[in-house]
């Protein structure tokens, strides 16, 4: 018998542009929580998902109870005993909890020469694990029928289900209420005494020092080190992750916050779950911070200001002239700006050239004639722009999902800054950006504000709010629960307005 | 290090092959046929072949929109045969006995081009706004236009084949630039398509129409958040295909000096085809004009060897309805996620 019940060696994953992995390791020991710590972007996703089977790894090596073994996929770890409860959730919403529980292993039963899904079978094991788990949902009732926070639970409750002897929690309390995380916890040490091997990845400070036995550390894709959580502080852990002093993790802010620009009154979706009866105001030059639960609506909301979500009523009013915003197309004219929160899903145009993505939305400029689109002129946006943000691409014809994370970024801001916009709306601008870029980020926002440009921010990252906001606006469940001052703001008071659920 | 060149250019190499697979093979096909039979090689195989080329490429450059914005359009061959239908009841000499429309004065071909190119156009917007603003997805839009096209097709003619086309008309597609001296060598009908390859080219990359085609190709999504209006491109594009459609049906109706609603039978699949061996991806986003004449001739080529190797057609269809789908496969590979 070995050591430890799981073990990952010299792990090697490239991607495009970007080696996620670079001679990564772990080792879980059965009965123990195992906190997997780094920045975003580091790598902790990118390990489990090798661990799970979801991606395949370059190099390296797995080995369960002191034995190599080869995961080909999901399905492959779940019968090695290896859960998982991703970050971003996977519910299938039409379905009932307990399909979702059960989905890709459903009890069978034979009736004659062919087997069917026993549903009986189904609703009475769902309806147990989700008492094991202290949850008493009917498992009959739709997934979609339930909170956020609570489809989380029953992704936990799936991943508890399937007897598993290694459980990764990949950012689980990110939507939990503090009762939940509580609950969450009692689950966490019930399956430690049973001698499950427990891979715990947050970015709390709190709940890793409070729960975990061991901690290892990533940064860039390397193995750090591993310490037994005892021996740290929530300091050194910040250091170790960091890999530097932590006083320039962001810049100096120079901008000074102006007169009022833009208004928005009584902001409301056609959606009564979304966003509602939003009021607030951005000044010239101002960093607003956008602080909340997932859940909370923010990148609706800010979608809904963009014109790519509808709204109810409500006004935006932008240096005293109203606007009718009803696509992006409207908002860009008037000089609003958008990074999307999943960059690759709505930002990038990942098989088109960086030229081509940083002119598609200011090609009206570079006419010949009306028609003909000037080549010259557009190359010589894409180098202006290439020299002033330092974006590293071997030319300007290279693809753009060639290049990594924080230079795709720089290119999208690149596309927003040729129209020359007044508003910036930033949704997770650096979600998956290495270290070193993510400072570079922070400079361009702090410049763009210093420039008189209004910064909308959207961050789930505490220290990034905290950081980089003159004033931070906390929404809970598609409200606005109060605002915060930058020099005020921490991490309790911003959870504290982030939490405030309205009595059902 | 020597080492690692050699297996990079190994690499290079093998992926060379894998992206021109059928091109290559193909061309090695023409190759055994041009060497081992007759009159391959020959002048008036060539001519046959543009003449055969040209309005498949114009139709091909209709489709290849649509593909690259990860659409189809399944209409395209029923829109031929409603343009062809229409060029005939329109164009058919006055003296000729079983006119269609006997009260019809004496039509221009240019007002009868015209009048296809305007009745096409007005399907391929409602295609267009039915993919724009219903959503309903291209395949299933344009599955539906196919059907209606032929059924509105065989009502106008009656289920009746046409011909006794005036001069003018049939002079379109088999007249030759340079005719007498050095013979037959430049048909109209190559001139015409290498017009609209020329316009297509600059359509796809130097006007802005281009580039949000190939972004909404590259992320429907995204390009909405850049401003693209989408729904607009959309409409312009399938617009423009059947424009195309209706031109090809023109020449092939002048080409054949007769039609019926049969005409243009199949030649969405043969287009569909002809641009995914061209590396017009079905995966949307990429996609040339070039590419898209190499797919044509590809194609075109593959069939002219079947014939000289005399296959029965029955087995042609079997051969081309593979390489389509060999193609797609292949294509596919290279953007599979490398998990």
């Amino acid at each position: 018998m070995s050591e430890y019940r799981l073990e990952m060696r010299n792990v090697v994953k490239t991607f495009p542009g970007v080696k996620a992995l670079d001679h990564a390791q772990l080792r879980l020991r059965p009965g123990t929580v195992h906190a997997l710590m780094g920045e975003n972007g580091a790598g902790k996703s990118t390990l489990m998902k090798c661990m799970f089977g979801i991606y395949h790894m370059d190099e390296g090596e797995i080995f369960y109870e002191g034995q190599p073994v080869h995961i080909k996929d999901p399905l492959d770890a779940l019968h090695h005993g290896i859960a998982m409860v991703h970050q971003e959730l996977q519910p299938i919403t039409e379905r009932s909890i307990g399909e979702n529980i059960y989905v890709g292993r459903y009890p069978l039963k034979q009736i004659g020469p062919v087997k069917i899904i026993d549903h009986k079978k189904m609703y009475e094991d769902a309806a147990r694990v989700l008492e094991e788990v202290h949850m008493n949902f009917d498992p009959r009732a739709k997934l979609g029928s339930l909170s956020v926070s609570q489809m989380q639970l029953v992704e936990i409750a799936k991943a508890v289900s399937a007897d598993c002897k290694v459980l990764i929690l990949d950012e689980p309390t990110s939507s939990l209420t503090a009762g939940e995380v509580e609950a969450l916890f009692t689950i966490v040490e019930e399956l430690k005494s049973k001698g499950v091997a427990i891979v715990y990845i947050s970015h709390k400070m709190d709940e890793i020092l409070r729960i975990s036995d061991e901690v290892t550390i990533m940064r860039d894709g390397q193995y750090i080190g591993t310490w037994a959580a005892k021996e740290l502080t929530t300091d050194m852990i910040i250091t170790k992750m960091v890999g530097r002093e932590l006083v320039d993790l962001y810049p100096k802010r120079k901008n000074v916050p102006g007169e009022e620009v833009l208004q928005i009154e009584d902001f409301t979706s056609i959606n009564p779950k979304s966003f509602r009866n939003v009021t607030f105001s951005v000044r010239k030059g101002e960093i607003l911070g956008v602080a909340g639960l997932v859940g909370a609506q923010r990148t609706e909301l800010m979608e809904g200001l963009f014109g790519l979500r509808c709204h109810s009523k409500g006004t935006i009013t932008y240096k005293g002239e109203e606007l009718k915003i009803n696509r992006p197309a409207d908002a860009i004219k008037k000089g609003i700006a958008m990074l999307t929160e999943d960059r690759r899903a709505t930002g990038i145009l990942g098989v088109l050239s960086i030229a081509d993505n940083v002119s598609i939305s200011s090609l009206n400029q570079y006419l010949i004639g009306g028609i003909m689109l000037d080549d010259k002129k557009i190359e010589q946006l894409v180098q202006d722009n290439v020299a002033k943000l330092s974006i590293k691409t071997p030319s300007s014809k290279t693809l753009i999902q060639s290049l990594s994370g924080g230079n795709q970024q720089k290119v999208l801001i690149s596309r927003w800054l040729a129209n020359n916009p007044d508003i910036f709306i930033l949704d997770e601008p650096t979600r998956g950006i290495d270290v070193g870029a993510k400072y570079e980020i922070y400079c361009i926002i702090e410049e763009l504000a210093r420039q008189g440009k209004s910064i909308i921010m959207i961050s789930s990252e505490m220290g990034e709010l905290i950081g980089m906001s003159d004033r931070i606006m906390v929404m809970c469940d598609g409200r606005v629960t109060g605002f915060i001052d930058g020099d005020k703001a921490n991490q309790e008071n911003i959870m504290e307005l982030a939490t405030q659920f309205e009595a059902v | 290090m020597a080492k690692e060149a050699k297996q990079l250019n190994a690499a290079r190499v093998k992926q060379f092959l894998s992206n021109y697979a059928i091109i290559i093979l193909i061309a090695l096909l023409a190759l055994a046929v041009g060497f081992t039979r007759d009159n391959f090689f020959s002048r008036s195989n060539l001519v046959n072949l543009i003449i055969n080329v040209s309005p498949r490429f114009i139709i091909a450059c209709g489709v290849s929109g649509c593909l690259i914005t990860k659409g189809t359009d399944l209409s395209a061959g029923r829109m031929v045969g409603l343009s062809a239908c229409l060029s005939a009841m329109l164009l058919q000499d006055v003296a000729y006995s079983g006119r269609m429309l006997p009260w019809l004065p004496d039509v221009p071909v240019f007002v009868g081009l015209i009048a296809v190119l305007v009745i096409c156009g007005i399907f391929g917007a409602i295609n267009g706004c039915v993919i724009a603003f219903l959503k309903v997805p291209p395949f299933i839009a344009t599955l539906g236009m196919q059907t209606i096209v032929y059924g509105l097709c065989s009502v106008i003619t009656k289920n009746q084949p046409m011909g006794g086309y005036k001069d003018s008309y049939t002079k379109v597609a088999n007249g030759y630039l340079l005719e007498g001296a050095v013979g037959k060598i430049i048909p109209y009908l190559a001139i015409i398509a290498l017009i609209i390859g020329l316009f297509m080219w600059f359509l796809y990359n130097k006007t802005r129409h281009g580039k949000y085609m190939y972004a909404i190709g590259g992320n429907e999504s995204a390009a909405q958040v850049a401003g693209v209006n989408v729904p607009a491109t959309l409409i312009r594009i399938y617009l423009l295909a059947a424009v195309l459609y209706a031109l090809g049906g023109f020449l092939l109706g002048a080409k054949a000096g007769g039609a019926s609603v049969q005409t243009g039978y199949g030649y969405e699949l043969e287009a569909i085809a002809a641009c995914t061996i061209g590396g017009v991806s079905t995966n949307g986003g990429v996609g040339k004009i070039s590419g898209v004449l190499v797919g044509v001739l590809v194609f075109e080529i593959l069939k002219i060897c079947l014939q000289f190797l005399r296959v029965d057609p029955a087995y042609t269809f079997i051969a081309q309805g593979l390489v389509i789908i060999v193609a797609v496969a292949l294509d596919l590979r290279k953007y599979l996620a490398k998990k």
